[in-house]
């Protein structure tokens, strides 16, 4: 068990895709104006990785050494496409919205990262949980940047939630700061990169405090913070 | 065939298989959505039509009445421009243009504008623009009622010479920071006006070049 929970912890935070290993960044960056944005791509790169986790660990056994990267990006092309069409067909609004960085989910490293260091040496169910986590831990940084520039540009959370969740997502704008005149530079490019940077300071933060809490116990090769 | 060709013959199989697998797989999704897609895509473009045009005031479908005209000076593109239609009893009610305005502050920006046959704006809306957020972007009706003030107006209302913004002597408001974007929007209206002044009776009389593939969106 301890095995799917170490899965789950590199993707979900040791090994975080957006604030770890910095892969991804451009769509990162591009599309994390608002909550909604961010959740969008967010799920839509999950779902990129699961199917082509499982796809290319399935796989593994037959595709030989020398063909195996023209094969990967096969799958992720093929995958991202297909999730493109669909997107399109029932999620028109939001797809319109994330426009080119749909399609650019195929350029995302990390989901390359994952087929070459991941799902081509591992069975298919451990692939797909990596998958699934790397995405999530993906999906959460899209969130938690969204959240931060929203709030700080517009001053509220979850505008346009219909766009992702249809009629069930009227009415689910939160208006935080009340008659809120807007902050420019949060929804600006700029905006993206301190935002970052500020997620990834609170991480490091956060992993020196327990680091610095377990010392005490055994001395360990502990919280030397891999960012 | 020694052991190193058939090697290689036999990744080039397998790697043409992937292919052919992904393919079909891609090929029966884009088969199984794409009625659905064009649906989508319809729906999108009709409520930017019926924001312009207010729907109860013809019966016909614009989307199948409609053509396709070129005049860079007046419509801001070199490109063609679909022109939509609407009558009620076969009489001209309006027409829906899809002009540009080639200088805005960050490229151009698509426009709808519907006009009624008498030369008064049905409605402006903006399509497609990367104006500055925060800024520019107040022409979309979503983020200010700027856009909204167009409908009624026409090339009488406010005479000729006032469809400028504020600050070049006109009667339009320009936004605090932000003069370039309205300025572009304001020409490009008062422009298509012009152009339909010159056209009224050809854009009305033209066959319909029913529904290309062409979509205006």
């Amino acid at each position: 068990m301890s095995r799917w929970r170490d899965i789950a912890a590199e993707g979900l935070w040791r090994n975080n895709p957006g604030l770890v290993q910095l892969l991804g960044l451009c769509p990162l960056l591009a599309v994390t104006s608002s909550v909604v944005n961010g959740l969008g791509l967010g799920l839509a790169t999950t779902a990129t990785l699961v199917v082509s986790g499982l796809t290319v660990s399935a796989v593994r056994g037959l595709v030989r050494p020398e063909i195996r990267i023209p094969v990967f990006v096969l799958v992720i092309a093929c995958t991202v496409t297909i999730i493109e069409l669909l997107m399109s067909a029932w999620l028109h609004d939001l797809y319109k919205v994330l426009g080119i960085f749909i399609p650019l989910i195929v350029t995302n490293c990390a989901i390359m990262g994952r087929a070459e260091a991941f799902a081509s040496r591992n069975p298919v169910p451990a692939a797909v949980l990596d998958g699934l986590m790397m995405g999530l831990g993906f999906t959460g940084v899209l969130v938690a940047l969204g959240a931060l520039r929203e709030l700080a540009g517009h001053g509220t959370l979850l505008d346009h939630a219909e766009l992702l969740l249809g009629p069930l997502g009227e009415g689910l704008r939160l208006e935080i700061i009340q008659g809120y005149r807007g902050f420019l530079v949060a929804v600006l490019p700029p905006g993206a990169f301190i935002g970052l940077g500020l997620l990834i300071a609170l991480k490091n933060v956060i992993d020196t405090r327990r680091g610095r809490r377990s010392v005490a116990v055994p001395v360990h090769a502990h919280g030397h913070g891999s960012a | 065939m020694d052991a190193g060709a058939r090697n290689a013959a036999l990744s080039a199989l397998l790697l043409g298989l992937f292919a052919m697998v992904g393919t079909g797989l891609v090929a029966l999704t884009h088969a199984l959505t794409r009625e659905r897609i064009a649906a989508s895509e319809r729906a999108v473009l009709e409520r930017a039509l019926h924001a312009v045009m207010p729907p109860w005031r013809h019966d016909n479908d614009l989307l199948a009445d409609r053509i396709a005209v070129t005049d860079p000076e007046l419509l801001g593109t070199r490109r063609p421009v679909t022109v939509y239609r609407a009558r009620r009893g076969g009489r001209p009610v309006g027409v829906v243009l899809t002009p540009e305005a080639p200088d805005g502050y960050n490229g151009r920006i698509r426009l709808i504008v519907g006009i009624y046959a008498d030369g008064t704006l049905a409605g402006v809306r903006v399509l497609a623009h990367q104006e500055t957020p925060g800024l520019g972007d107040a022409i979309e009706a979503e983020k200010s009622d700027w856009i909204l003030g167009f409908t009624g107006k026409s090339l009488g209302k406010p005479p000729l010479e006032r469809w400028r913004v504020r600050r070049d002597g006109g009667d339009f408001d320009q936004f605090t920071g932000a003069t370039i974007t309205p300025r572009a929007v304001v020409k490009a209206v008062r422009n298509a006006l012009i152009y339909f002044r010159h056209h009224r009776e050809a854009l009305f009389a033209a066959p319909a070049s029913g529904e290309g593939e062409e979509e205006a969106s």
